[in-house]
């Protein structure tokens, strides 16, 4: 409490940014936890809670007439301009969240003060949902080629590692810790996933400490023992996902990559995936693309090109559509890395895993996969998600592309994935809320230490108790897109913006009627139809019962599908609203009409109009006047009318 | 028929078909007077593409002579065979197909070729395939069309205290590109509309075109106005725009040009209404592009959907660069700002560019779709594509004789009947219950408007339709899309009429690319169909139980 300097203050203003000039005036809260943000408007209780660790930037403009601007950027995307009536106030609340926004302490995150109303039991419980050890015998291990290796338990082979890895069979501890000394971090090769039918495997590890000539025997034993593992092929790829010249430069550091005469039977391949710095950057461009006010569509696509986002998306969706055809299609085993083997490389593993394994496509297979090539392979997200206060350079969407990359593969197959996008967007949200324990730590070990699992309540279950509303209506498991091996296209033109996600808190953006929503209201609905019908069936004998029946059924058959059709209740104003017409992009506005005062117009037409007139237009009619009044088609700011004559003498 | 001097060679044997989503296939080939045929040799999967001749944008041809017998073919006639020659022909389809055959014998491809080119760029309309189209459950003894100006007008009882129905243009004098019959103020006479006529371009003065139930308001559409460099008046044009203002104390002029550019049109003899001659009218400017730049817009467009390169900023750039997007957002915004003007603001509105064929037919229409949810079903927004297209004279004929392939020199092609068929997908896309109509139709007549059986699209004005005999000898695509089974296959299945306005957004990222048009031949846009199969299934299967 004691960063709090100022708990409460009134009379803010907080702007659309869509169109500024629509703005709600309330009181701002600040609270150990939460931003909080409640509308003055009587009867509506509208209100904002941003979390303290969402919170990406806090920044204070310069004072104008009507306060002082303090802009605050989330990681969610969600951006919040408010204006504070005095400028000492806004300091304040600048000084206060850019403490509370940067925990220098784990202790501080808010994952240890969230206390739902859950008994203990069922806290604990709730880190039961996800056994990773369940997924691997789902995989067919351990079997005769692959099995459960001792060597981390204590983390003493690799800190950053999990306790518990596949190795091949033949991979005894020597090779292992030998090959451990020759990668960075001692991040040696790995499994991350297997394939049954046809025993290829992708493994993963970082770099090997090759610098110019360097060689290590237990880390080619190693290699060597990965391809035995795989009997019906003779060779196996190296995919080192960096671009060839930053590898290159590498070695110079006494890293590097693989030398394909020191290895038997490898092929090797370069795949042009940029580092965290890149990708960094490119997402900043990024957002302030999405964030100009009235882009025109040059802008916005000039803006989208430069930023190199789809771009690199493309590179880690054709990474993973790479590896994941060599194991399906050539059954030939894979080892993926990078430098370190915990960002691009988590990133191609479980792009291919998702392309090659229906079960990852599913609800609680996705959560599995995160679960596997992520969380428990050390991708570092305290340092990439700026959970406390650290280095800037640390910082990297990396987990952002991989699930946009899941969110394009949904694009291009609507019918193969069991989740819906709001899915992968609430992942996203609590990826940096720190809400959940799952993303607390870099790596398994300091998990442990923080004895998470004992401290905090887990996402996966709670994603899980509330799965109705991430299920995609349109997935079948037995649809042809479903099956077996993904084969997406990645022709730039199939990469689309994810306005869902960068422009998520626009809601003028977005379609004003759900597809999705409707469907699942219809789902339901037919759902519980069979049953009734099924239930009538049996009971069509018993004449009593049958009339009891009837009743309920009648009740639904009346079915009513408006409350679905606009997308969400409080989305009916928004939706029969006119958008912002004028734009930035028309270059010329001549002789725009000034604005009517509304009360005028009302006036003028209550005294010509017939009264049937007003009885039809009444409501709509005020609403609309409202609108026009905060909005420029036909507003004040009137330039040069070229009708005058000057003008036209000048032309002529 | 005088078809059979273009068809030298009539049929071909083991031609090789190559199309897009399907494998190669091998079969006779077929030339008639309007139609490739080919059929798949293969026994038991008879196969078969037919192709109407007009759809074709362009070919491209190469032959290869593989031996050295070039010397004898230029004197022997028997190439057949014996010949290792062959040639391959890329035929580029309207409808942005592009499909290969591969013809053995080098002349005759070169024949094939010849009878394409020429049968494809048929540009008299009797010779056209609608006049010998005779599908068995239509008849030509039908009326032909969903409506008239006159029935529209005898539907309409709320206006005819103000508006009256005009046949001034009842011999096409008055304009050439109007139909016989308009909604014009009632105590405005014919004599009257004459004059107006003279000082409209091409005689299209401003006519009725939608009435807002709600405030009494209305949209007209005209050309634009004469004045010139000499600021000529027309008292009948003004009085004719006071008549409709009937109390209001103003109304909107929506001029699709920039201010530079209406004030250039002066020069050559066109204009504006200026505001000390209309003083209670406020003109609005919006540019919107038309003619020849929207239809390089297109080719661009359709050039960097070809792009194989796989290079995402090139890809980025050149969908920019294609401005196709930017069309999109023009449009919809200016008929957001049309819309608005009339339901909101609760004011008439004139709207006109140059010509008054194009982009004012643009605007019109989209504004109506967003207002008026009597336009939002199939039947009616099939009723308001034939008045505000087919009956207000858009020029079918001229701006849709070639589309995005073609290398004949461009004349009067512009796609604005495509950019608002596209349009009209971002307002599905962006109210998917709101519309009672498919995709699937928008793709429909994205096709036909191009090449087709039927003769809705034929010709540039209704007088050209009637003189050709178009109504009388070609069936009606509009009434054949409301046959039981095709309504069935158009129709949205989850429409939910709603009375309210659907007001678009327009901001860049709310605006996408109709890939089910432009990328329509890729297996991407296959899983997206499947998908929309999925819903109709969903909803039938839902259907069918609630009705149990």
């Amino acid at each position: 409490m004691e960063h709090i300097r100022l708990p409460k203050v009134e009379n803010v203003r907080l702007l659309d940014r869509v169109s500024p000039r629509r703005s709600r005036v309330g009181t701002l809260y600040l609270t150990a936890t939460h931003t909080i943000f409640v509308e003055n408007e009587e009867g509506v209780r509208n209100e904002t809670w941003v979390f303290h660790s969402l919170v990406c930037s806090v920044e204070k403009q310069g004072v104008t007439a009507s306060g002082c601007p303090l802009l605050i950027h989330c990681k969610n995307f969600q951006v919040l301009h408010f204006v504070i009536p005095r400028e000492q106030e806004c300091h304040d609340v600048l000084q206060s969240l850019q403490r509370l926004s940067q925990p220098e302490s784990y202790e501080e995150l808010y994952c240890f003060s969230y206390k739902p109303n859950v008994d203990e039991d069922e806290r604990r419980r709730e880190w039961d949902f996800l056994d990773l050890k369940a997924d691997y015998s789902r995989l067919g291990l351990p079997n005769s080629l692959w099995k459960l290796s001792p060597v981390n338990q204590r983390y003493k082979v690799s800190d950053t590692y999990p306790a518990d890895l596949f190795v091949p069979e033949s991979a005894t501890p020597p090779v292992i810790v030998g090959s451990s000394k020759f990668r960075s971090r001692g991040r040696f090769p790995t499994l991350s996933y297997y394939s049954k039918e046809n025993h290829a495997a992708i493994c993963r590890s970082s770099q090997p400490l090759s610098g110019f000539s360097a060689r290590c025997l237990e880390d080619e034993q190693m290699l060597e023992a990965i391809l035995r593992s795989n009997p019906r092929s003779d060779f196996m790829y190296v995919v080192d996902t960096r671009p060839k010249l930053n590898a290159i430069a590498n070695r110079a550091a006494g890293k590097g990559y693989e030398n394909e005469d020191n290895y038997s039977n490898i092929k090797f391949q370069f795949i042009g995936i940029e580092n965290i710095h890149v990708m960094r950057n490119s997402q900043q461009k990024m957002l302030e693309v999405c964030e100009l006010r009235s882009p025109s569509m040059s802008d916005f696509l000039e803006g989208l090109e430069n930023s190199g986002w789809l771009r690199h998306i493309k590179a880690v969706l054709d990474a993973g559509i790479f590896i994941a055809k060599a194991v399906a299609e050539e059954g030939v085993s894979v080892l993926v890395h990078c430098s370190d083997g915990w960002d691009r490389t988590a990133q191609v593993c479980s792009v291919a895993s998702v392309l090659l394994d229906p079960y990852y496509r599913t609800l609680r297979g996705l959560m599995v996969l995160i679960e596997k090539d992520w969380i428990s392979f050390g991708h570092k997200f305290t340092h990439r998600c700026n959970h406390l206060v650290g280095d800037p350079k640390e910082v990297s969407p990396i987990i952002d592309q991989f699930l946009e990359c899941v969110w394009q593969l949904m694009e291009q197959f609507p019918c193969a994935f069991e989740f819906n996008e709001r899915f992968l967007i609430t992942i996203q949200s609590h990826i940096y809320s720190c809400q959940f324990g799952n993303f607390i730590g870099n790596n398994q070990r300091e998990r442990t230490e923080l004895r998470l699992n004992e401290r905090t309540h887990s996402l996966w279950s709670y994603l899980w108790t509330n799965r109705a509303d991430y299920i995609n209506p349109l997935y079948r498991p037995d649809h042809s897109q479903t099956q077996g091996l993904l084969r997406p296209s990645t022709a730039p033109y199939c990469f689309k913006f994810w306005r869902g996600l960068y422009n998520r808190f626009d809601r003028g953006m977005h379609p004003r009627q759900s597809v999705e929503d409707y469907l699942s209201a219809i789902q339901e609905e037919t759902q519980q139809l069979e049953e009734q019908l099924a239930s009538h069936k049996q009971k069509i004998a018993q004449l009593e019962k049958e009339q009891e029946w009837k009743s309920v059924t009648q009740k639904n058959t009346t079915f009513d599908k408006s409350p679905t059709a606009w997308a969400r209740g409080d989305d009916l104003d928004l939706a029969n609203t006119p958008q912002d017409y004028t734009g930035g992009f028309i270059t010329s506005s001549p002789s725009q009409p000034k604005a009517p005062e509304g009360s005028l117009i009302l006036l003028n037409q209550d005294l010509k109009q017939t009264s049937e007139f007003n009885l039809s237009n009444g409501s709509d009619q005020e609403s609309g006047i409202a609108d026009l009044s905060c909005r420029s088609p036909l507003s004040e700011d009137s330039t040069r009318d070229p009708d005058s004559d000057e003008a036209a003498y000048s032309a002529a | 028929m005088e078809f059979s001097e273009h068809i030298k060679t009539a049929n071909v044997e083991d031609v090789v078909l190559r199309q897009p989503l399907h494998p190669p296939s091998r079969g006779t080939l077929c030339i008639t007077g309007h139609h490739l045929l080919f059929s798949d040799r293969e026994e038991g999967s008879s196969r078969q593409v037919l192709l109407l001749l007009k759809n074709i944008d362009a070919i491209e041809k190469s032959v290869e002579n593989l031996l050295a017998y070039s010397g004898l073919f230029s004197s022997a006639g028997h190439t057949e065979r014996i010949s290792g020659s062959s040639g391959t022909i890329t035929m580029k389809c309207k409808d942005l197909r592009v499909l290969q055959l591969d013809i053995p014998g080098m002349e005759q491809c070169l024949n094939i070729a010849h009878s394409i080119e020429t049968l494809s760029c048929l540009d008299r309309a009797p010779e056209m395939y609608p006049f010998f189209y005779r599908p068995s459950d239509l008849s030509l003894q039908d009326q032909w069309g969903l409506s008239s100006p006159e029935k529209q007008y005898s539907q309409m009882k709320e206006i005819h205290d103000r508006w009256r129905l005009s046949t001034v243009n009842r011999d096409y004098s008055v304009c050439l590109s109007y139909p016989p019959a308009v909604i014009v103020p009632r105590n405005t006479g014919d004599e009257v509309l004459k004059k107006v006529a003279k000082f409209r371009q091409g005689g299209r003065f401003p006519v009725l075109c939608y009435y807002h139930k709600k405030n009494g308001m209305v949209i007209m559409r005209s050309s634009q106005p004469l004045p010139g460099a000499n600021r000529k008046r027309c008292r009948e044009d003004e009085d004719l725009l006071q008549a409709v203002m009937d109390g209001s104390d103003k109304g909107y002029i929506i001029d699709t040009r920039s201010s530079q550019q209406a004030l250039q049109a002066r020069m050559t003899g066109g204009g504006f209404e200026s505001k000390s001659c209309y003083s209670s009218w406020k003109r609005l400017h919006r540019q919107m592009e038309r003619g020849k730049a929207l239809q390089e817009s297109l080719i661009k467009l359709v050039e960097a959907c070809g792009d194989e390169s796989h290079n995402m900023d090139r890809w980025l750039s050149k969908l920019e660069n294609s401005k196709w997007l930017s069309h999109i957002q023009t449009a919809l915004s200016t008929a957001g700002l049309l819309a608005e003007c009339v339901e909101r603001d609760g004011h008439s509105v004139l709207v006109h560019g140059s010509e008054g064929k194009d982009s004012t037919l643009l605007i019109s229409t989209l504004a109506q779709l967003i207002m008026d949810p009597c336009c939002r079903t199939l039947e009616g927004f099939l009723a308001l594509l034939e008045r505000e297209w087919v009956q207000a004279g858009h020029p079918f004929m001229q701006r849709c004789a070639h589309s995005a392939f073609s290398h004949a020199r461009l004349q009067q092609e512009s796609p604005v009947f495509l950019l608002l068929l596209d349009c009209v997908w971002q307002l599905w896309r962006q109210f998917p219950l709101a519309l009672g109509f498919s995709e699937a139709l928008l793709l429909r007549l994205a096709t036909e408007a191009y090449a087709s059986n039927y003769g809705t699209f034929l010709c540039n004005n209704h007088q050209e339709r009637c003189s050709q005999g178009v109504t009388k000898k070609t069936h009606c695509l509009f009434q054949a899309l409301l046959r039981p089974r095709e309504r069935d296959y158009y129709s949205n299945p989850l429409y939910e009429p709603t009375e309210l306005a659907i007001w678009p957004s327009v901001h860049p990222q709310s605006l996408q690319l109709w890939r089910g048009f432009f990328l329509r031949w890729t297996k991407q846009t296959r899983h997206l169909e499947e998908a929309q199969e999925e819903i109709r299934n969903m909803v039938i299967e839902w259907g069918k139980l609630a009705l149990s």
